[in-house]
């Protein structure tokens, strides 16, 4: 239904820290992986081995470059799936009620049954994290693996999104940002997690934790000489060699 | 109205079954879960119990199943119907491709076995198809080795008898500080990532040196924009800080190194250089406890590092002297060395503090007491929290050899080796060079080889040369050309073959090498030599035979082609004889196994290998009444044995409870499988570090038969095989390098690190060009994958922020690429995170039109294209009438990243520059759409 | 924004359509027999025809009923009932006016409110998005009624009020144009929000996702040259207004030149909704490395 729950149960959602990413691309074709087998239709690529090949995929890794005011340029990998806002606008535009938010968690997700393809959540959305599917036509969308979270056929460990269990740096976490005690609240207190595009009062649930301080010096205390030439240097060596005894 | 949504089915069933296997979309080898529905492969995990990858996969990995179904796997055996190079091919059954081998094979090896020459590229199961060479009896056989890492892994065995690449590790658990040289992935792709996860956790920090800011090095806490090809002059120079303020581990190089061995410094004496040794020919150090000299590993024992020996009127200096005296120069302080190596001299100072701090101030010591080689206990491991890692950025160069060298200088100073929270070995090693076996190269007709092809030289009686001083190899290994190329130099066999020089072979095979595309210098020419005819119009290589699982650009250049199955539809083995996958804490093997059956006419290749075997009748692959010893791999994994009870696979040996040693085991396999394909053998807590000097590890490793006797031994920061080289350039002993050598092994074979240059000095190319793996691809191989080639399905080259704006680049714009060698067009990008004076891109984008089983209009053949075009395997001519080859002089690796280009902006071509002909594909068309899953057939 | 001639042909006829079903509905002047139907029959056809288009569009034009189930929340959805209430009423006023020439006046001014509140409707489906700053902003449903009231009057022959909403289209297009250009820029979205990073220093896209395009891209990310657009822009308004201004106010009546007017119209209206969607920059854009 597209009018959005007034609030929800739990606040399910992914924190990604950007001080570790390597840019790898595994949470992205483990992404594809696990969603193209499962939640709704397969995940198309349309003209695959061709000259234009066009996929959909539910979440991508970007990369960006810092100029500082002086210093060394950086790069930050940047991943980007579903947000799973609180005031989703992608949600209350829907025309067919097939994009909803779920109330036990608040994952979003589209009910590709009810979908008729009209593209307007994907225009709502201000993250680009709405894709058609080329073939199937339907809106696809991160589901925050909601077939693997709860799922009982999986062992317990691995009910976490098919991203975060891949992920080889740690760089996703996966939790309840309404509980304060989670891992991911509390990461989020400590490293100043931040919102995407504030601007746009969607209020995402998925925060970002920024790259730490780079290109710092630490301040080691400078070396001094023992000797200014080798046989001054010999001289400390014996020095130093009593000492060892 | 009430919020309505619909009712989900929150558990829906995941698979029907799990098989747990090990994972080849690269060489890193993790464990995966195959997921298993109605019979079909529907989802790749990663197995969390692997050692390597501990439940994680990278971006290939997960992609395995669009590998696993890609449209260019080949079906069958191909005989070439067209000619070479038009991709023209008939499928032939199996029974005609293996005849029509043996028809070619079996004359060469009864008459004249070097005619034959075998060459494997990805190979990881070097033991055998090593082995399978050894027993036809062709010394010509190596694997890729020489044009990959040769560098990083000789200069580290030679030195310390492990290296990085895959024979090390940080101390991930303890390291303090994370010094990462020249990596962009690395094998080690998923323990390294785990690794920097592990870092970032404990707040540990990293640095990059890297000439560009990204992946790893894009989340290291500091950058170090170095030159390209100049590493080894910015580490001598920490050396020479470092030394300078008597920041060193005096106590860890006296006993664990070489450093207090003494070295005959007398000029006139035959043994000038040579380290001096007792009369069984071991080394001798000056015993501080009893002021004189004694054996280095005498119990009690405490080896000074200052003594001079005067001797018979010879003076000794114990190696420590040398090296004072060498890094103390001036030449090397930071002030020297900051223009060449392109960082400012307070940053070179900056990090040597940091080095020392951490090393020194920051030293941690576990309660775990130790005894070594001496017989002496230690109460307490001290460990000095600095780890090095270090890949292709430095061996890539043609003085990466003692690149590599210098950097295990560096970490021996800094007693960061084997100690806690620095780098460790993973077993097999620790395992010196000595240790190794030397190189066998003597071709008999009909009689297999004396020995392995492959070993390390301790000096000119080892290398391969014929008794005209002619190298004995194709690919002239071990000769004065690169006496220590341990890993052959499979980059120069086509050209070598083509030329006849130093002989004309009859047939080459190949095995998952794309020698005819990505994996060459010279790509055109190489097309061209490889379709080269003589004056009777015949191939100048006249036979090939190649082995394949897919329609890569190789494919066109063979007469006969062995198709392979995917990694999930055959038997491996990832033996402890080989490449293991063992980390610093204990050993490990794995397999693979046919999870799913092949839906083609295609065979496993060591499956193919041992029925070429017995057809030849080679010894170990015939049984007594010539029958087959092995009806396939996975019997010879089972059932062959490299030395009594030591096999390929070291878990459930003997009836089952066998560790490393034991009789073979039929169900062995079984075993793995149960085990999730691997097996692992937990190091003892008190042998985990100081492993080469360790009583405990010593032990332990004769238990699990990595050894046959405890071998200690010390790190060889003054190197005497180097040094044994140099002393034939100087006119000593009866081997002699050629005169056009001479000054070349001079100068280059110094016992302790050096750094020369490496840039042809053009003032035209003036330019750095490198590349970079993508995380996201393997070679050439990644992109006939539907997901893969749609994050890297065309590369751009990467351009600094200052040639940017002195060429007024701008996005979409395309430049010209020139290089002593070649020129390409190309489009071009901008960088800012990236060295003023290097332009890259990733490697092997670029495809043949026709590969692959892509459209023609792919992106990747029409956009992306390849550095290799402007590498050549020779430099340009230096005007002594000579070609010397693009490589180290002392391993022949090749040295990809010395290229220098020039670059100007020019008009949008239709495509990238070179463009070639398409290929014929010996393959279907690949389907438009595809839609990935068991659930219905789309 | 990617300008789909599915949604061009039909935000501009149904426009057309349902304006001129208002102008017939407050009933300025009265066709009754054969002319009402001929009348009705051409706003039936045009926002019957635009509605068809909408459908082309879709990815499941089999399931558009469903379309009808959200009007609390979807302004899509209120658009679809705006429209079939809008037919409905205009029906039921059609049909006595044509056979028996009978007049209901209170259905009539219904029906011309409910047309109106459909063309609103309509134009209330881009003026929501927030992620198009050039849409997020009143003059998108002024111009979208200024369009349909000045099409509807030409179409029923109603020169004062074709002048009139022609005018005030003139007047409002420009103004959106005004605010239009700049809104991008002025919505506080950029790299450095979007990212999060622009406090650290200049923030630049460096590696795309895929090397490839993607929905997103080929959505959304539409790109127009200035000076390309300055010609459309001409061509857009002259077509659209000035020259059926001129032919109004300027040259005597004929039904000849009265055609013309209507066709000049839409073709420039056709141009202008082009230009509407393909100017229309989506911030996502900004991820791509589109800078404002
Ligand atoms: N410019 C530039 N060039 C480089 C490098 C560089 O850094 N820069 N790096 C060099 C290095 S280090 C290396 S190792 C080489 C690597 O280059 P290659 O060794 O050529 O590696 P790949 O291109 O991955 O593919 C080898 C072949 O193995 C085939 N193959 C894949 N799976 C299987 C299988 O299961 N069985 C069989 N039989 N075949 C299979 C693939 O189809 C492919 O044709 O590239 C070298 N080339
Ligand atoms: N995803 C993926 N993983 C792979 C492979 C793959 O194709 N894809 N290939 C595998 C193979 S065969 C190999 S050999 C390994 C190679 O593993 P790497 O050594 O990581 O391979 P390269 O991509 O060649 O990385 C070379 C790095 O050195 C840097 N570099 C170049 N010149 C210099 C220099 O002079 N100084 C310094 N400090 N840095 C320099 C380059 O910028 C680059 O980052 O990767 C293996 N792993
Ligand atoms: S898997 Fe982890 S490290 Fe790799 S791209 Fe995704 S988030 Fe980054
Ligand atoms: S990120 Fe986009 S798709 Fe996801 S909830 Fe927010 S608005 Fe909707
Ligand atoms: S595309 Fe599907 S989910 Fe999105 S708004 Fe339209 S109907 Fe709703
Ligand atoms: S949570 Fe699941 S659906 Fe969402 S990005 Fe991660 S893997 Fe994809
Ligand atoms: S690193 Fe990736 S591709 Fe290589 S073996 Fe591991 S999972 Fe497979
Ligand atoms: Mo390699």
């Amino acid at each position: 239904m597209t009018s959005l729950p007034e609030k929800t149960d739990k606040t399910l959602g992914l924190v990604i820290d950007l001080d570790i990413c390597v840019g790898c691309h595994a949470c992205v074709t483990a992404c594809k992986g696990w969603n193209t087998e499962n939640y709704g239709a397969p995940l198309a690529d349309e003209d695959a081995y061709g000259a234009e090949p066009v996929g959909s995929f539910l979440n991508r890794i970007h990369s960006y470059e810092i100029q500082p005011e002086q210093g060394l340029a950086q790069l930050v990998h940047f991943p980007k799936s579903c947000l799973h806002c609180a005031d989703a606008p992608c949600v209350t535009v829907c025309p067919t009620g097939a994009s909803y938010k779920r109330v036990e968690d608040g994952i979003v997700l589209v009910n590709e049954s009810d979908c008729i393809g009209c593209g307007l959540c994907a225009w709502a959305c201000p993250y680009g994290a709405r894709e058609m599917d080329p073939v199937e036509k339907v809106m696809k969308k991160c589901t925050l693996c909601v077939d693997r979270i709860y799922n009982e056929n999986l062992p317990e460990e691995d009910r976490v999104p098919a991203c975060v269990r891949t992920c080889p740096t740690g760089a996703r976490a996966f939790g309840d940002l309404s509980d304060p005690d989670s891992a991911v609240s509390k990461s989020v207190a400590e490293r100043g997690g931040m919102d995407l595009m504030p601007e746009q009062g969607t209020r995402p649930v998925n925060k970002y934790l920024p790259p730490r301080e780079r290109d710092i010096d630490v301040l080691a205390p400078l070396l001094e000489p023992v000797a200014e030439e080798p046989r001054g240097f010999l001289g400390w060596l014996d020095k130093a060699l009593e000492k060892l005894g | 109205m009430a919020h309505a949504q619909p009712s989900l089915n929150l558990s829906p069933k995941v698979s029907d079954e799990i098989r747990r296997t090990t994972c080849y979309m690269c060489a890193c080898r993790c464990g995966i879960n195959v997921h298993m529905k109605n019979g079909e492969v529907a989802y790749i995990e990663g197995n969390r119990d692997h050692p390597v990858n501990k439940g994680v996969l990278c971006g290939k990995g997960a992609a395995g199943i669009m590998q696993h179904t890609a449209p260019s796997r080949l079906r069958a055996p191909l005989r070439r119907t067209g000619p070479r190079g038009s991709g023209q091919f008939e499928e032939i059954s199996w029974e005609e491709a293996l005849e029509t081998a043996v028809s070619w094979l079996k004359p060469l090896r009864d008459k004249d076995p070097e005619k034959f020459a075998f060459f494997t590229g990805r190979d990881q199961s070097q033991s055998f198809t090593g082995y399978w060479a050894q027993a036809f009896g062709t010394p010509n056989f190596a694997a890729h080795g020489g044009f990959c890492s040769v560098n990083m892994a000789a200069g580290g065995i030679y030195s310390m008898g492990g290296a990085f690449w895959e024979f090390g590790e940080p101390d991930w658990d303890r390291t303090k500080l994370f010094l990462i040289f020249g990596v962009a992935e690395d094998h080690s792709s998923n323990p390294i990532k785990i690794g920097i996860g592990k870092l970032k956790a404990r707040g540990a920090r990293i640095i990059g040196i890297n000439p560009i800011r990204t992946g790893y090095n894009a989340v290291a806490d500091d950058w170090y924009g170095i030159t390209p090809g100049t590493d080894g002059l910015f580490i001598l120079s920490l050396v020479h800080c470092l030394l300078k303020s008597g920041k060193v581990d005096l106590d860890y190089l006296a006993r664990f190194t070489n450093a207090a061995c003494l070295v005959n410094l007398d000029p006139k004496s035959d043994d000038y250089g040579m380290i001096l040794r007792d009369e069984d020919g071991r080394e001798l150090v000056w015993d501080r406890g009893e002021d004189r000299p004694r054996c280095y590993d005498k119990p009690g024992v405490i080896p000074d590092l200052a003594a001079t020996w005067r001797h018979a009127g010879v003076t000794h200096k114990p190696v420590f002297h040398l090296i004072a005296e060498r890094y103390l120069s001036e030449d090397y302080a930071p002030e020297t060395v900051a223009e060449t190596v392109g960082i400012p001299a307070d940053r070179i100072r900056g990090l040597a503090a940091e080095l020392a701090h951490v090393a020194f101030e920051q030293a941690i010591e576990l309660d775990r007491p130790w005894t070594d080689l001496r017989g002496d206990r230690h109460e307490k491991m001290i460990g000095r929290p600095v780890s090095i890692h270090a890949m292709r950025g430095i061996s890539a160069h043609a003085n990466g050899f003692q690149t590599a060298r210098a950097l295990h200088l560096l970490q021996c100073l800094l007693g960061a080796v084997e100690t806690p929270g620095s780098f460790r070995f993973k077993p097999p090693y620790p395992k010196p060079a000595a240790a190794h076996p030397r190189p066998h190269a003597t071709a008999r007709p009909g009689q297999p080889l004396a020995g392995p092809h492959l070993g390390y030289p301790m000096g000119p009686d080892d290398l391969c040369l014929k008794d005209d001083g002619s190298p004995q190899r194709i690919d002239k290994a071990y000769t004065w050309e690169n006496p220590m190329s341990a890993h052959g130099l499979m980059h120069m066999v086509i050209s070598n073959a083509t030329a006849g020089d130093p002989y004309r072979i009859d047939t080459l095979m190949l095995y998952m090498a794309n020698m005819a595309w990505n994996s060459s210098m010279n790509t055109r020419a190489t097309m061209e030599m490889l379709t080269a005819k003589d004056d009777n119009g015949d191939y100048k290589i006249p036979r090939i035979i190649y082995s394949d699982a897919y329609s890569s650009e190789m494919v066109a250049y063979a007469d006969l082609v062995l198709p392979d199955t995917t990694y999930l539809e055959r038997h491996d083995c990832i033996s402890l004889l080989d490449r293991p996958i063992s980390d610093a804490e204990r050993a490990a093997d794995a397999i693979r196994w046919p999870v799913v059956e092949p839906d083609r006419d295609v065979r496993g290749f060591q499956s193919v290998l041992c029925d070429l075997g017995a057809r030849l009748g080679l010894p170990g692959f015939v049984n007594e009444d010539g029958t087959a010893k092995f009806k396939d791999y996975a019997e010879y994994i089972t059932t062959h044995e490299r030395r009594p009870g030591v096999g390929p696979l070291s878990g459930w040996r003997g009836n089952g409870d066998g560790q490393g040693r034991g009789a073979p085991n039929p169900d062995q396999i079984d075993r793995y499988i149960e085990n999730g394909g691997f097996w692992t053998a937990e190091i003892p807590h008190d042998a985990e570090y100081y492993k080469p000097w360790n009583t405990a590890y010593q032990d332990w490793s004769v238990e699990i038969g990595l050894t046959d006797k405890p071998t200690p031994y010390l790190f060889e920061l003054y190197s005497e095989p180097l040094r044994r080289f140099q002393r034939a350039a100087e006119g000593r002993g009866p081997v002699q390098p050629p005169e056009h050598l001479r000054e070349q092994v001079k100068s280059c074979f110094d016992p302790l690190p050096i750094w020369y240059r490496v840039d042809t000095d053009s003032d035209e190319f003036t330019i750095n060009a490198l590349t970079q793996r993508p995380m996201a691809m393997y070679h050439s191989w990644g992109t006939q994958n539907a997901w893969l080639r749609q994050i890297h399905g065309a590369n751009p080259l990467y351009v600094p922020t200052k040639i940017w704006e002195a060429n007024g680049f701008e996005d979409g714009d395309w430049a010209r690429v020139t290089s002593a060698h070649g020129e390409i067009t190309v489009p071009v990008a901008h960088m800012a995170a990236l060295n003023d004076n290097t332009v890259w891109t990733w490697n092997a984008i670029g495809k043949r039109k026709g590969a692959w089983a892509l459209d023609k209009d792919a992106p990747e053949a029409t956009k992306g294209f390849l550095l290799n075009h402007l590498i050549g395997e020779l430099l340009p001519p230096k005007g002594d009438g000579m070609r010397w080859s693009n490589s180290d002089p002392i391993t022949g690796q090749a040295a990809w990243f010395d290229l220098k280009v020039k670059i100007e902006k020019v008009r949008a071509p239709a495509e990238a520059q070179p463009a070639f002909d398409p290929i014929a594909s010996p393959v279907a068309p690949a389907p438009a759409n595809v839609r990935r899953s068991t659930n219905e057939t789309g | 924004m990617h300008p789909a001639v599915s949604i061009i042909v039909f935000t501009v006829f149904s426009g057309l359509g349902f304006g001129l079903l208002a102008f017939l509905g407050l009933g300025f002047h009265r066709p009754s027999g054969w002319v009402a139907f001929v009348f009705f029959a051409l706003a039936f056809g045009l926002a019957g025809a635009g509605l068809i288009a909408s459908t082309f569009h879709l990815g499941h034009p089999e399931r558009a009923l469903k379309a009808f189930t959200q009007w609390r929340s979807s302004w899509l959805s209120r658009e679809a009932w705006a429209a079939v209430v809008a037919m409905g009423l205009m029906g039921l006023f059609a049909l006595p006016l044509i056979f028996s020439g009978s007049y209901i006046a209170p259905l009539g001014w219904l029906g011309a409110l409910a047309s109106v509140a459909t063309i609103a409707a309509t134009s209330m489906i881009y003026t929501q998005l927030k992620t198009v700053p050039r849409w997020h902003h009143w003059t998108t449903p002024a111009l979208f009624l200024a369009h349909g009231l000045a099409g509807g009057a030409l179409l029923a022959g109603q020169v004062a009020g074709a002048s009139i909403f022609l005018c005030a289209l003139l007047l409002l297009q420009l103004f959106a144009w005004h605010v239009g250009d700049a809104a991008y820029a002025g919505s506080g979205s950029t790299l450095g929000t979007a990212t999060g990073l622009g406090a650290r220093g200049a923030v630049r896209a460096f590696e795309p996702p895929h090397t490839g395009p993607n929905y997103l891209t080929k959505e959304m990310v539409h790109v127009v040259g200035r000076k390309h657009s300055r010609t459309l822009r001409a061509i857009g308004l002259g077509l659209a207004v000035v020259l059926p201004l001129l032919i109004l106010l300027a040259l005597p009546f004929s039904h000849a030149l009265a055609g013309l007017a209507v066709l000049s119209h839409i073709a420039g209206s056709l141009c202008l909704r082009w230009l509407f969607f393909a100017e229309a920059e989506h911030v996502v854009g900004l991820y791509y490395g589109r800078t404002a």
